[in-house]
């Protein structure tokens, strides 16, 4: 089988975001910027624990949640491989996205928030909508 | 766990060869010399053309100051040394080291159960330990077999310990005893100091303590036997009186000296020949005295009963211990 | 689930000081468990426990449903590796291979062999002149060619430096996959265990504190921040971790089941570090406290 592109998972225990869900992210990550495409084959548990020292359980749940994403299938006895690919986000996307939130920051700025409440109020309400998105 | 056993003492089981070898070599060509000069004098055989006397003076005057002897006697020596040795080379790191370094969490985590782990370790090393005992000691008691006409004192406390075959017994003794100092102690260098104090008491307290109640002794009465008599003479002309008692090659456990009535002969007065005559003139009037003895001993040929006897308790305690150092490995560490 | 181990009461007294207390738990199968909490709170006592280095003074200890090291099978199927992880420093690797092979009947020279050779150890090489990464991966090697069911390791990344570390917990876990193991290993670095274990049982001061799926702890325990309130005026159902209170605001580490909805109240994350500093400080008496400092807590 066509194993394309080997992605390389990070773990960042600071950032406050589960482990699997990281795995997860970093795979819709790839998928997005077109560097994982239909067919090819996500790394094993064993490949994946190898490269990153964390519990295989964890894999297993990211890989559990992208198939239940319908991003991946998972094919006993031969592995688990890419199903769909996430619509990329076109440059020409994100010049208006650019734009809404400079506006937004001006906004903030002007209702008396400094940069590092800013930052917390993004924090929280990013890390709020994610677990939403998962529930 | 044979193998493991083996490898780990494998550097001591050659130091052990390598002594048994030279000891070997050495001893054999002492032996050799020692058995020429044996046959050059005339001794064996001399009972049948008529007498040793003449043979056995030969022979001594021909082995004063030879090497052969000099080595023989340094071996026996050294043989009285041997099984502390085993005791506390062979015995105390056996288990001690194992604790000591921590390597009993690697080894006691196998599949292997700790009685078994130390079972095995014990009869490898417990063997090897009595098996070169008995070898030097074997080969120290066959080459000096001659000098055994000589000297006579194979049965006395020293000499005993150091020929036939209770050094093995002792060496499975000692043996055992490191074991359980390592096992008790947990620490290399204690264990050792500790086993040797421990054996070298047993040792001393058996050879001076128990060795004379294994057998009830003869008591022979009789006349005063003049050989190897000893004498003092005092400023008042009061002879005291040494008795060996006779009874070549025995342990001679008291010699009571007794007057022609029966009565304890302390001292009396010195013959008129004993004060500034020749010796010979002395002794003959002191035969006159009629004195008799009552000699308390153990004949020469009982000494390999005796050999047998205490090998077969030494061994017995270190069998006994051997069972108590399983059961404690078992049932009481931590 | 099955438990690979269950502690009654479980107990061990060293002449007059109880080096783990009232130890009850049951540390469920196919997860990997990490044992937290700072040295001198007994961890290595537990685990000694568990393999029968150490016999219990009080309580019962089942592991695998057998007694502790009950007999060869038992023996067999409990992997350890001790803190420190011991070799025979005379031995060559190969020669510690070979011990292995004789001294377990489930040996699988195959995978040792591999093992080895993929950790580019050289067979030859005494035990004594590797590096301290290289031991533990020797020591590993040995526990996991035995094929047992529950691998238990002590401290087995504490001495080690940070690439030998990251190597190390990458081919445990790298097994744990392919075999299916189940796994408890102790740590008091804690930033180790919040990678790889998913089941946690934090113990301080020779008891246990608590214990639980990894995820679950994390969800259910919050930092909190708010205005200074009374310990009577707290909700019910939280449970109160650590508590200071300046006199104009209080801030909690409590542990509650349902989400923290009272807008009054700043939730932050708690970090697994955090969460085991928490328990520490609540268990901490004050003879303890300085019993705990002095052994580098």
């Amino acid at each position: 089988m066509n194993r394309g592109f080997m992605i390389e998972f990070r773990l960042d225990i600071r950032s406050g975001v589960a482990p699997y869900l990281q795995l997860v992210q970093q795979v819709r990550q790839a998928l997005r910027l077109g560097l994982l495409r239909h067919g090819d084959q996500l790394p094993t548990v064993k490949e994946v624990v190898a490269m990153v020292a964390i519990n295989p359980n964890t894999v297993l749940k990211a890989y559990r949640e992208l198939e239940r994403e319908g991003l991946v299938s998972a094919r006993p006895g031969v592995g688990t491989f890419v199903t769909s690919s996430l619509a990329p986000v076109s440059p020409a996307a994100h010049g208006p996205l650019r734009q809404d939130l400079r506006r937004w920051l001006a906004k903030a700025r002007r209702a008396g928030l400094d940069d590092d409440s800013i930052e917390a109020l993004f924090q929280a309400t990013f890390r709020a909508a994610s677990q939403q998105d998962i529930a | 766990m044979l193998w493991l056993s083996w490898r780990q003492f494998r550097a001591q089981a050659l130091v052990g060869a390598a002594v048994l070898a030279v000891a070997a070599v050495a001893l054999g060509l002492a032996g050799a010399s020692l058995a020429h000069l044996y046959a050059v004098a005339g001794v064996p055989g001399c009972q049948a053309a008529g007498g040793c006397a003449r043979a056995l003076r030969l022979f001594s005057a021909s082995t004063d100051g030879a090497a052969s002897v000099h080595v023989l006697e340094l071996a026996a020596t050294a043989m009285s040394v041997v099984p502390g040795l085993v005791g506390v080379f062979w015995g105390a790191p056996l288990v001690a080291r194992e604790l000591e370094t921590g390597t009993h969490r690697l080894a006691w985590t196998q599949s292997v159960t700790r009685a078994r782990w130390l079972a095995v370790k014990l009869v490898l090393v417990g063997l090897a330990g009595v098996v070169l005992t008995g070898l030097l000691s074997l080969m120290v008691t066959a080459w000096s077999s001659p000098l055994n006409q000589l000297n006579l004192d194979r049965f006395a406390y020293g000499p005993f310990g150091e020929q036939g075959i209770v050094p093995a017994g002792y060496a499975a003794f000692g043996f055992v005893l490191g074991v359980t100092a390592g096992l008790l102690i947990r620490r290399t260098l204690p264990a050792m100091a500790a086993t040797l104090l421990v054996f070298t008491a047993i040792r001393m307290g058996f050879t001076y303590g128990a060795r004379r109640l294994l057998m009830a002794p003869l008591r022979v009465t009789g006349p005063l036997n003049l050989q190897n008599l000893g004498l003092a003479i005092s400023n008042h002309h009061k002879l005291t009186l040494y008795a060996s008692g006779g009874h070549r090659g025995a342990w001679i456990y008291s010699v009571q000296v007794l007057t022609p009535a029966g009565r304890p002969y302390v001292s009396g007065p010195a013959p008129r020949s004993c004060t500034g005559g020749d010796f010979r003139t002395c002794l003959q009037a002191i035969s006159q005295l009629h004195l008799r003895q009552i000699v308390t001993f153990q004949p020469a040929s009982r000494f390999w009963a005796f050999q047998w006897y205490e090998t077969g308790l030494f061994i017995l305690a270190a069998v006994a211990l051997a069972a108590a150092c399983v059961w404690w490995i078992r049932r009481r560490m931590n | 689930m099955t438990a690979v181990l269950q502690a009654a009461g479980l107990g061990k007294r060293y002449r007059r000081q109880w080096a783990l207390a009232d130890c009850t738990l049951e540390v469920p199968g196919g997860y990997v468990t990490g044992l937290v909490g700072p040295n001198g709170a007994g961890k290595t006592t537990l685990l000694h426990l568990a393999v029968g280095l150490l016999e219990p003074t009080a309580g019962t200890i089942t592991v695998l449903g057998g007694a502790a090291a009950a007999g060869p099978a038992q023996l067999a199927r409990v992997g350890f590796v001790a803190q420190d992880t011991p070799v025979y420093v005379h031995l060559s690797v190969a020669e510690h291979l070979r011990l292995g092979a004789r001294l377990n009947p489930g040996w699988d020279a195959a995978l040792a062999s591999a093992r080895i050779d993929q950790l580019g150890l050289d067979p030859a090489k005494r035990a004594g002149k590797l590096s301290g990464g290289q031991r533990a991966q020797l020591a590993l090697t040995l526990a996991l060619a035995k094929r047992p069911e529950l691998l238990i390791l002590d401290e087995p990344v504490a001495s080690l430096d940070p690439l030998a570390r990251r190597e190390f917990l990458q081919h445990l876990m790298e097994a744990t996959a392919e075999h299916g193991l189940s796994v408890v290993l102790s740590s008091h670095v804690v930033a180790d265990l919040e990678r790889v274990c998913d089941y946690l049982v934090v113990l301080t001061g020779a008891h246990v504190q608590v214990t639980g799926e990894t995820e679950d702890l994390l969800a259910q325990h919050h930092l909190v921040t708010g205005p200074r309130r009374d310990p009577a005026a707290l909700p019910g159902d939280w449970q109160v971790i650590t508590a200071s209170h300046t006199d104009r605001q209080s801030t909690l580490v409590i542990r509650t089941a349902g989400p923290v909805l009272d807008p009054a109240w700043t939730v932050s994350p708690l970090s697994l570090e955090d969460l085991v500093l928490a328990y520490l400080s609540q268990a901490a008496s004050p003879a303890r406290d300085r019993a705990l400092l002095r052994l580098g807590a």
